[in-house]
């Protein structure tokens, strides 16, 4: 999984600073030439970074919930904001969070199996058409299922007739859209994963008697966990940021997703709706936000598998 | 990782006796339960289509529950087994979906065309309907069942009851009560006086004058139809349809309008019927695209600053990213940690509401970055062509950097000390180190993220839609469009944003969008020869 490129050997000599550096009294000139003015650069970018999410985190507080009146940081405190969301009949808040939670959580939770199951198969087993299997999930990939928007509009009214259950303004409509994408974007990144786990476990596991589908279950699956952990938190954070298809698919205001919903309350009276609309960005992005710092440690090794090798 | 010790073979042997006995028993069962819950949808599916006589999905469909049989019950095929269930969604949601798009691009699919031929000239013929003068007078009871409402009436002829609704042509109604000269009850509806209508109100009054009860299943006899609520009078329609030539003729003016190629009739001088219907276009969308003023002008403009916006993007976000890995990069500083944390936000907070809360930030006149930062500033972030194209830039460096950072990050950390220490020995400056030997290591691994995220923004439809919705809007263009506006949002509000809903031509600027990301990312994959160890 290591990026690492081939490097000549060469015997390491140098003497080690750090540890000397230690033993020093402090000095602040050595201290920023050597750390210091890292820290610098560090805090701008943090302020950076930071600073929208504050200002949100502020307005969602705020009395006076416009816009003008959020300006000033943190100067008063309440609750009203929250309040006000789940108290309008119009605009249900509460029913748009819920949604996109549960279209969220089945979405990843079934892209990680299916892609899962599709890797196994690709990393373990030796078959006809592997390679080209393997070659042309890639090359769909390149086709955002963003770009097909018309047509997935057209199958879901089309698909109303025959299944109402998975039709035009169903949840389990856009959830079966969005797990038409899972195959492209994740076999690929988890295959490399799933070929890191020897094999030699795989055939000890069978000498004592496990069936293909039991060492999947039960010893692949475990062992490749983080990064099934990332692959879910994506496709999770993915489906929350979709407006495209959700905003076609799902038409009545209880179905929304906080993107569809939230888009259209903010937008209509953009200043004066800005105090509640942080409190509903700040409980939306509340759960994506904590399970980022969860697993941040795995995120890295995620990301940066994703093109490279196996 | 250490290879696992293989037991004893006797004492495998035996455990394998066990374990299978009893693993394939439960997972049998489980398998029959599931293939069973898909059976019985599958079947149900099949039954469905069939009753709608849709042929081809119907046998596409017993074709698939065929398959997946196969292949959950046969020992062999190991492989399928785990890639049905992934393919069954990428083939129905994904390859057809794409499949279908490029068949719309070549169609006149859109508001105006939206269903076939037979239905343009039903809906033709009932638009143009006009009372028949002297036309016979049907006695009118007027009933509801729910929000259903039916005409009662007296056939002028036979002088028997009859009842209709919108949908259902006028049929005798046995088992009406009539008295004098009208229906005074029929069994399962209530009978409205007049009375009764006028306490239902303005909207129940005017459905009513627009009902139209046809008279027979042919659109040509027309339909009935009640200003007063009271009689009803025959409408026919002034169009009449010649199925042998094709010919629709106004019988008022005497106008033959013919079936034309593009999906409507059309008079000799030119006059154009509405609605027409869904045909086939051939390339006359993706000639549009590039030949029709109205379309080619904003369609080229949104074209370059598609390209400038993605290799903006890609390239800011990368120099602030990699700059801060470097920097923040030093084994000598304390709480590496919590810098990673805290710019690991911007990227875990939800695209669109980042989007939304900067439009915020930069609004004009109430918002934090003019009032507060530059103290009551009149900069026009958001309104003015080229500010707002930077401020979608500096919004997409903010959501982007973070990404950049984090993968930088993690392959600096992958690079071997002794890269650093051979450098230095050899008399190489920190700087010379970084350009000459870290750089092109790093590029390595992160070229393909670069392309991918370059594919990504290409794309990125919730900066631009969220920020500015395409905005400041060009006034002097045909259509919805604007300086920020790129091609995805451009060809959203096509298909979905106006009045008119345009599928055909949408879907032909996503083939084209397909096409060129699919060249950029195949050529640059290429060249990173990613792809080279694929076995």
């Amino acid at each position: 999984m290591s990026v690492v490129a081939p490097v000549p050997e060469v015997p390491a000599a140098v003497p080690d600073d750090s540890v000397s550096m230690s033993k020093r009294p402090f000095n602040f000139g050595r201290w920023f030439k050597a750390t210091g003015w890292r820290h610098l650069v560090g805090l701008v970018a943090l302020v950076f970074a930071i600073f929208p999410l504050v200002f949100v985190l502020s307005a969602s507080f705020s009395a006076v919930a416009t816009l003008t009146g959020s300006n000033a940081l943190f100067s008063s405190f309440t609750l009203a904001s929250y309040k006000a969301l789940f108290n309008d009949p119009l605009n249900p808040y509460g029913w748009w969070w819920l949604n996109s939670m549960w279209i969220g959580v089945v979405t990843a939770v079934a892209t990680v199996f299916l892609s899962a199951l599709a890797a196994y198969a690709f990393s373990r087993f030796r078959f006809r058409g592997r390679r080209a299997g393997l070659l042309s999930l890639i090359l769909i990939q390149m086709f955002p299922q963003l770009l097909a928007f018309v047509a997935i509009f057209l199958l879901l009214s089309g698909l109303q007739d025959v299944f109402p259950a998975i039709g035009l303004g169903t949840r389990w409509g856009l959830i079966c859209v969005y797990l038409g994408g899972a195959l492209g974007v994740n076999t690929y990144l988890l295959y490399g994963f799933f070929n890191t786990v020897p094999k030699e476990i795989d055939e000890s596991a069978k000498i004592d008697g496990a069936g293909h589908a039991r060492v999947f279950f039960t010893i692949t699956l475990r062992l490749v966990a983080p990064i099934l952990a990332v692959v879910s938190l994506l496709s999770f954070v993915g489906v929350l940021n979709d407006f495209v298809i959700a905003s076609i698919t799902l038409t009545d205001p209880q179905s929304q997703t906080l993107a569809v919903g939230l888009y259209s309350f903010v937008s209509n009276q953009f200043s004066q709706r800005w105090g509640i609309f942080a409190a509903g960005s700040v409980l939306g992005a509340l759960p994506v936000v904590l399970l980022f710092q969860f697993l941040q440690r795995y995120i890295v090794g995620g990301l940066t598998a994703g093109s490279v090798k196996g | 990782m250490t290879v696992q010790q293989t037991p004893a073979p006797e004492r495998s042997g035996r455990r394998r006796g066990v374990g299978l006995a009893a693993s394939a028993g439960k997972g049998f069962y489980v398998k029959l339960v599931l293939m069973a819950v898909v059976d019985a949808l599958g079947l149900y599916g099949i039954i469905a289509l069939g009753s709608q006589h849709s042929w081809v999905p119907m046998i596409l469909m017993i074709v698939a529950l065929i398959v997946v049989n196969i292949v959950y019950f046969t020992p062999r095929l190991t492989a399928s087994k785990y890639l049905v269930p992934g393919l069954i969604f990428l083939l129905v949601y994904q390859v057809f979906t794409v499949l279908y798009s490029g068949y719309l691009a070549f169609t006149n699919y859109g508001d105006g065309h939206n269903s076939t031929k037979e239905d343009a000239v039903a809906a033709l013929l009932t638009q143009s309907e006009q009372r028949v003068p002297d036309s016979a007078e049907y006695p009118l009871t007027v009933a509801v069942q729910g929000n259903k409402i039916a005409f009662l009436v007296l056939d002028p002829g036979t002088k028997q009851p009859e009842i209709g609704t919108a949908d259902e042509p006028l049929q005798p109604a046995t088992g009406a009560t009539v008295s004098g000269t009208r229906v005074t009850a029929y069994p399962g509806w209530q009978v409205l006086r007049l009375v009764d209508m006028l306490q239902r109100g303005q909207a129940f009054t005017n459905q009513l004058t627009q009902l139209r009860v046809p008279i027979s299943d042919k659109p040509e006899d027309g339909s009935i139809r009640t200003q007063t609520g009271q009689t009803a009078y025959v409408y026919r329609s002034t169009l009449s349809y010649n199925a042998a030539a094709d010919t629709l003729t106004d019988s008022a003016t005497g106008t033959v309008y013919r079936a034309g190629d593009t999906g409507n009739f059309v008079a000799p001088d030119g006059q154009v019927l509405e609605p027409g219907w869904r045909t086939g276009v051939g390339f006359s969308n993706f000639i549009n695209v590039l030949s029709d003023k109205s379309i080619r002008g904003p369609f080229l403009g949104v074209f370059v600053w598609t390209f400038v916006f993605a290799i903006l993007t890609v390239l800011g976000s990368f120099v602030i990213g990699l700059f801060l890995a470097v920097v923040l990069n030093d084994t000598r500083m304390r709480g590496r940690r919590i810098y990673r944390s805290l710019l690991l936000l911007p990227y875990a907070f939800p695209a669109f509401l980042s989007a939304l809360v900067w439009q915020g930030l930069m609004n004009k006149d109430f918002g934090w970055i003019n009032q507060v930062l530059l103290g009551g500033a009149d900069v026009d972030w958001l309104g003015d062509p080229w500010m707002a194209r930077l401020s979608v830039l500096i919004v997409n460096w903010w959501l982007g950097f973070p990404y950049m950072f984090l993968v930088a990050t993690g392959a600096l950390q992958a690079i071997p000390a002794d890269i650093t220490e051979a450098g230095a020995i050899d008399g190489a400056s920190p700087w010379q180190i970084f350009r000459r030997l870290k750089l092109p290591l790093l590029m390595v691994s992160l070229a393909p993220l670069l392309i991918t995220s370059f594919a990504f923004n290409f794309n990125n439809f919730n900066t631009i839609y969220m920020l500015t919705g395409g905005g400041p809007k060009d006034l002097s263009a045909s259509v919805d469009v604007g300086s920020t506006d790129i091609l995805i949002t451009f060809v959203y509000k096509l298909a979905f944003g106006g009045v008119n809903k345009q599928y055909g031509l949408a879907s032909a600027i996503a083939i084209i969008i397909f096409v060129v990301v699919a060249l950029i990312s195949a050529i640059s994959f290429r060249r990173t020869r990613a792809l080279e160890d694929l076995n």
